[in-house]
């Protein structure tokens, strides 16, 4: 079913589509990041599609890549019973330039998906109507779900009390919790740059 | 009564009559005790476990904690049901700040105690780090039982005075219980 | 003494002409604690308003990139706290997919029994609250009654009242207990007749009806254009449930219809979900005729499922996978899957990607509830003030999983 939707996509959009697998039996279609509004709004609109549901819309982190971010996007036709995932990769090693146009024109669910997606990892969508933090405050700095951001960096808004011993007991390190596959053993690394550096 | 008790004198006047006289702190801690009025700070999965503690099976108004009032100004008491995020904090800040004195503040589960296992950029690790806390109920959610065991502690606290925060503890802990631990209570299915 | 307004004419008193801003919540009864809406009044209609979300926001993503697969059972329970039991049954098929493994069929309806008693849970809790919110204090404490007889199996099955971390990849903490059978039995008689009871006290009551009927209308386009889904979306006349479009564990072989509403006003959505627990009743009878009282609860593979504990204890070879399991993780292939199934309050979806460690490379969760608030600002806009708190009731707001 959705193996005719991407031959379809393909014969419509050659340039678009960059590459595509289909895993656990989802389909997924990687599109040039510049046709990304045209390949949604023929989804949208074309019959043989009829994606009349955007039902996720997310970003994935990858740092040590260039394009760094990956927006993800999951389809759904209510009509037809398919589904499909699109995706464009954006955004250079530093996070910047990760311009990617919106999709609220076509789906009003894209408004609150791409606000998050903004908040979390800085993609800018360009024409979107209101893009503003969602989930955090407007006073935090930095987008918190990238790789990057430490997990336990906390940035309060009111002090807090006075008391002695009240601040945050020892920070978790970043080993703390990981499997045996990802740990990075960074301690190690540390303290033998600082027995270095001495 | 539990502190009331032992201020208290009752004078046999005969015939069957008596007064009692008693110390008017105690007797005002007496009735402070029994009329909590309630400002529930709701915010996540613990105030599924408070909606139980509120209805008819454990159902707290025995304790005198009847009331809810949506405004900080005619309650004393604050429960902090669930966790509090920085975002959260300066709001739940300005609750406590426009209570009237006397006023208590109960931390509900564990979030609200400590922060519990949401140790990241967006929670505070403990209401005790933005308002002084009173009583901490441990338990993710804590058990109805353990929560009206926070309650009545918070009682006794408002009967003598005390002001020092404490901590509702299990009662029974089958692991550190030697008599019944649970190597033991294995080794004796077993036997 | 004299009246002060002695002097005052009534018809030369100014009515302020410009709109009233007014803001609700976070703090707020009715807002469920964790949302604020800044509304821009004029008299009492709401010209404009900005639902702004995010005050238990708790970081639910980050947290499961820091542990093992299995760790994230306890963040998902959290997420939605008033059916833990179908996100971590919605997890574990989304970890299970990955891996290619079905759980064996005695789990399967274990499963879809559980499920279909915290669905009874979760639409309890969301039409008692509304009702309670509107006034109609009876009904909520009969529906938490209820409730509390479902909770007790789910202590009796889990050990937990409320977040349970029973799914495990690969199967069930445990097996089922002797009684389960027949006390869910028992309690989902009980449960119907509560529900009926409800139907009695509140279908009759002109002032609960009269704050409803269409109040909050939305309409199948808005509904799916907004990506709502489950009980809302099928308030609105759209006939899409997960659980009859794609069925997964054994729906595909019970007995149920798919509830769908006319209007689309809250009333709609009210009473969809009085009903969709009389089809989750049905689906629990079922499910517990055809369960097996023994068998195999999880897939035999050493990889996946911890041996049992006098293994553990007593043999060096359960030891080492029991360490291996716990402390590398489970593997799960590289790649990535978009797993969903029908929770509380729709399509919950998990979108995973792993690299291959024992440690999720990125976990995602669609939230039903985050885009049924997203859609609020649609729902109100227009609306009395008053209108507000049957509509954002309707809804079902669940903070942890809209917030996560």
């Amino acid at each position: 079913m959705a193996q005719a939707l991407i031959d379809l996509l393909k014969s419509q959009f050659p340039t678009a589509v960059l590459e595509t697998h289909s895993q656990h039996g989802d389909e997924t279609v990687v599109l040039d990041v510049r046709q990304w509004k045209a390949v949604a709004e023929f989804l949208y609109s074309s019959p043989k599609a009829a994606m009349n549901m955007l039902t996720d819309l997310t970003v994935v982190d990858y740092p040590d890549r260039e394009p760094r971010f990956e927006v993800v996007a999951h389809l759904l036709s209510l009509s037809l019973g398919h589904r499909l995932r699109i995706k464009a990769r954006v955004g250079d090693e530093a996070g910047e330039g990760a311009n990617i146009d919106t999709l609220t024109e076509i789906w009003a669910s894209a408004n609150w998906a791409e606000r998050e997606a903004f908040d979390m990892f800085g993609v800018n969508f360009v024409g979107h109507p209101d893009l503003r933090r969602i989930l955090m405050y407007p006073e935090f700095q930095g987008h918190a779900l990238r790789k990057d951001y430490p997990a336990d960096k906390i940035q309060p808004l009111v002090p807090y009390r006075e008391i002695p011993g009240i601040e945050k007991v020892a920070p978790f390190g970043r080993d703390e919790g990981m499997s045996f596959g990802r740990q990075t053993h960074s301690r190690w690394a540390d303290d033998s740059e600082d027995s270095q550096a001495n | 009564m539990g502190e009331l008790k032992r201020s208290t004198q009752v004078i046999e006047a005969g015939e069957g009559a008596a007064f009692a006289t008693t110390r008017l702190a105690d007797m005002l801690a007496w009735a402070q005790k029994y009329s909590l009025f309630m400002y529930p700070f709701v915010t996540a999965c613990c105030g599924m476990e408070f909606m139980a503690v509120s209805s008819p099976r454990y159902d707290f108004s025995r304790f005198g904690s009847e009331a809810p009032r949506f405004s900080p100004r005619q309650s004393d008491l604050l429960w902090v049901v669930g966790t509090i995020t920085q975002r959260q904090a300066p709001i739940l800040k300005r609750i406590y700040e426009q209570m009237a004195e006397p006023k208590w503040v109960l931390a509900f589960g564990t979030c609200a105690s400590c922060g519990g296992f949401y140790d990241n950029y967006a929670c505070v690790a403990g209401v005790d780090k933005v308002i002084p806390c009173d009583v901490y109920v441990p338990g993710c959610p804590p058990r109805p039982e353990g929560v009206l065991d926070g309650l009545m502690l918070l009682q006794d606290k408002i009967q003598s005075g005390d002001r020092r925060p404490s901590i509702v503890k299990p009662r029974h802990d089958p692991a550190v219980d030697q008599s019944l631990g649970l190597v033991d209570l294995k080794r004796s299915v077993k036997a | 003494m004299e009246p002060i307004d002695i002097e005052l004419d009534e018809a030369e008193l100014e009515l302020p002409e410009e709109p009233m801003l007014l803001n609700v919540g976070p703090s707020h009864p009715a807002m469920h604690g964790t949302v604020r809406c800044v509304m821009e009044l004029s008299g009492e209609l709401i010209h404009q308003v900005d639902v702004q979300v995010g005050y238990l926001h708790r970081g639910f993503e980050k947290m499961c990139e820091r542990g093992t697969w299995a760790q994230v059972f306890p963040y998902v329970d959290r997420c939605n706290y008033v059916s833990p039991m179908l996100n971590n049954v919605g997890f574990a098929l989304a970890c299970e997919k990955m891996l290619g493994i079905e759980v064996p069929e005695r789990c399967q309806w274990y499963r879809m029994a559980l499920g279909e008693l915290a669905r009874l849970s979760d639409h309890l809790t969301c039409d008692g609250a509304m009702a309670m919110e509107l006034g109609a204090f009876t009904p909520f404490l009969w529906m938490i009654k209820g409730r509390e007889m479902v909770w007790d199996i789910m202590e009796e099955e889990t050990g937990a009242r409320l977040t349970h971390s029973f799914g495990r990849v690969g199967g069930m903490a445990a097996p089922p207990t002797k009684n389960f059978k027949q006390q869910s039995l028992a309690v989902v008689e009980h449960i119907l007749g509560i529900v009926s009871e409800v139907e009695k006290l509140l279908y009759g009551n002109r002032i609960f009806l009269d704050r409803l009927e269409d109040v909050g209308i939305v309409s199948a386009a808005d509904a799916i254009s907004l990506g709502w889904t489950g009980p809302c979306l099928r308030a609105s006349g759209v006939a899409y449930d997960v659980r009859k479009a794609s069925p997964y564990l054994k729906y595909d072989e019970v007995e149920f219809d798919v509830p769908v509403g006319e209007k689309g006003d809250c009333l709609d959505r009210f009473i969809i979900r009085l009903e969709e627990m009389k089809q989750s009743a049905r689906i629990i009878r079922q499910a517990i005729a055809r369960m097996a009282d023994s068998g195999p609860i999880n897939v035999v593979d050493p990889r996946i499922i911890l041996p049992p504990k006098d293994e553990v204890y007593n043999t060096i070879e359960g030891t080492i996978q029991h360490f291996k399991i716990i402390m590398e993780g489970l593997k799960i292939p590289a790649g990535e899957v978009y797993s969903y199934t029908e929770a509380g309050n729709g399509e919950l979806g998990f979108y995973l990607v792993s690299d291959g460690s024992g440690t999720p490379y990125r976990v995602r969760i669609r939230p039903p509830c985050y885009y049924i608030t997203g859609g609020l600002e649609r729902v109100i806009t227009g609306q009395m003030m008053a209108d507000v708190v049957p509509c954002f009731g309707s809804l079902n707001m669940i903070g942890g999983e809209c917030d996560r």
